[in-house]
């Protein structure tokens, strides 16, 4: 083989192994390498697990043994810091949470080691995933590796740019609205976000527990499509996910072209502020998907605008409620600790849910709510997927955030309502501007994992748009 | 200028509510923020809401419910419960007292 082993995906890590082109303990030791090497200047990781190489140790002792069983065994993962993860610090980059070891395991981390994969290292992001810029964490913010003076995107800002800077050849992250496909986005690499309840929430520190999906950050849609089929399925310790059974997704993008699907640009979502070339690549995406046999038409949904009211008040209320819990008393530090936004959202919340208000707001928001989900259920009548740019344009500079109240929501603004409504998409690269990584969003009804994931292989495979950063090459 | 106003005095009782302290910085920053933040909320009157049913989850399930019989997998042992607790007493943690020795 002429790569090196960060330069491969899952997939092609897996067959490398069946091989025996290299051991686990080789993969493992390669990626602590870089990560020693690199950390420091991308303040992706705020805990690296010392024991893994000795777990890679075991597995090459199991497939010595017993040849490859597992899905993802000797496979190395980065996990978003707001998983539970036993032996391995968690605190939603909060100093709420300092030194805190979890007393139990998330599904998602449960189902990936049992799957034979190995945790590399918990990785940054916003403060309780409260924001789109990984500058809200209280560790710092992770550097974009397209460009060190530049944001990641957020709140799984570390896992995205554990990947663009081949530190990981997968990462796990979550989505409240965006914080899977936006980071993605920017960091160009390749994001999923799966239903909601498709994957469990069980032991993923609660954001706003109404939309909160966890998903994939990696290289292409294949390694995605297969940690999903890792991590999806219902969850007897969460009454939210879904009992439908979990296709082998990575073994159904079988698709050879588009030919009888219909595809929906959204109009409202080319926003009259986006810049012209963010608008070209997205036009230029839908011309690629219709060489590939789709009709691809404009389609007008509801303004975005208003899924950033709508999602501003229900996740604000929802935070509320979820951080209410974090008191110091059973674990973790006291609510001194809590930074500036998280102040800002808790309190929003209570003031959104409080006598008085709850009727306009609350309640209001939720009626919206349904009529941003009734209008995508019409769309999907019409359409097999919509697609729009993730976001309104690349990665902004560190400290876009000061004084911004609301940034997260106006980066976020194109994948709001589909979170809002617990629809699945894909975010994948779809060309440059100013040298940085610009995202499409191919979204779909809820439960059409399969379609999404094959529209959006088959776009990454018939165009050049995946790249890594040069200076984390070598 | 924003639209709506938010008073200070707001501030200052949602941040009780929630048990937040804030520092006189913040009680300034958040009045005007709030105000901004609840001005792009109100544009949500804009839409006719009139008779819609609000949608509080959208995953379709309905009462989800598991056998009432006892789950160790889901049960911490005690020591595991208490393991993270900075002031343990005798196998419980310790809270602050919230009731004064003389009230009634």
């Amino acid at each position: 083989m002429n790569k090196q082993i960060h330069e491969l995906t899952v997939i092609e890590l897996l067959h490398g192994l069946e091989d025996k082109h290299f051991s686990v303990t080789d993969i493992v030791s390669h990626y602590l390498d870089r990560i020693h090497r690199y950390n420091d200047k991308l303040n992706i990781f705020l805990a690296i697990n010392e024991k893994a190489l000795d777990q890679a140790k075991q597995i090459d002792e199991e497939i010595k043994n017993n040849g490859l069983t597992k899905p993802l065994q000797g496979i190395p993962v980065a996990i978003k810091d707001n998983f539970l993860t036993i032996g391995l610090p968690t605190t939603a980059s909060s100093k709420v949470l300092e030194g805190y070891y979890p007393q139990y395991e998330s599904t998602v981390t449960k189902r990936l080691l049992a799957a034979g994969a190995i945790v590399l290292g918990k990785t940054n992001l916003d403060a309780w995933a409260h924001g789109s810029s990984t500058e809200t964490s209280q560790y710092g913010p992770t550097l974009n590796p397209w460009d060190l003076g530049r944001l990641p995107g957020g709140s799984s800002g570390g896992s995205a740019a554990a990947v663009a800077a081949q530190l990981a050849p997968v990462a796990i992250g979550s989505e409240t609205a965006g914080s899977i496909r936006q980071p993605a986005a920017w960091c160009g690499v390749t994001g999923f976000k799966p239903t909601y309840g498709r994957v469990s929430r069980y032991g993923v520190i609660a954001m706003a527990s109404s939309t909160d999906s966890p998903g994939p950050i990696a290289r292409n849609v294949e390694d995605a499509a297969l940690i999903t089929s890792v991590i999806a399925g219902v969850d007897k310790y969460d009454g939210t996910s879904s009992p439908k059974e979990v296709e082998a997704y990575h073994k159904l993008l079988t698709r050879k072209d588009l030919k009888g699907m219909k595809i929906g640009l959204v109009k409202e979502y080319l926003l009259p502020s986006m810049r012209t070339e963010v608008k070209t690549l997205i036009g230029n995406a839908a011309k690629h998907l219709e060489s590939l046999g789709a009709k691809v038409e404009e389609v007008s949904l509801m303004d975005p605008k208003y899924a950033i009211g709508v999602y501003t008040v229900i996740q604000r209320s929802e935070v509320s409620s979820n951080l209410a819990r974090f008191d110091g008393i059973r674990y973790g530090h006291g609510r001194e600790r809590f930074g500036e936004e998280a102040k800002r959202r808790i309190m929003l919340g209570t003031y959104t849910l409080s006598a008085g208000y709850y009727d306009a707001y609350y309640k209001k928001a939720m009626a919206v709510r349904t009529k941003i989900v009734e209008e995508f259920e019409n769309a999907f009548k019409n359409y097999d997927a919509i697609i729009g740019a993730v976001s309104p344009g690349p990665a902004l500079k560190l400290g876009a955030t000061k004084n911004e109240p609301m940034f997260g929501e106006m980066e976020d603004v194109l994948v709001e309502p589909s979170s809002i409504a617990g629809l699945t998409s894909a975010g994948v690269p779809c060309g440059f501007v100013d040298d940085l990584p610009i995202g499409l969003q191919i979204t779909g009804k809820q439960f059409d994992e399969t379609k999404v994931l094959n529209i959006a292989k088959l776009y990454q495979n018939t165009t050049d748009f995946v790249k890594f950063p040069e200076k984390f090459q070598k | 200028m924003p639209k709506t106003i938010i008073a200070t005095a707001d501030i200052v009782k949602v941040a009780i509510l929630a048990n937040l302290t804030i520092s006189d910085e913040e009680k300034k920053l958040f009045t005007d923020q709030f105000s901004q933040i609840i001005d792009v909320v109100d544009q949500l009157n804009e839409i006719d809401t009139t008779g819609v049913v609000p949608t509080s989850q959208v995953n379709h399930l309905e009462n989800v419910t598991r056998p009432d019989v006892v789950d160790k997998d889901r049960i911490l042992t005690q020591a595991e419960a208490l393991s993270g607790a900075k002031n343990v007493h005798k196998g419980f943690f310790v809270v602050k007292q919230i009731l004064e020795k003389d009230s009634e």
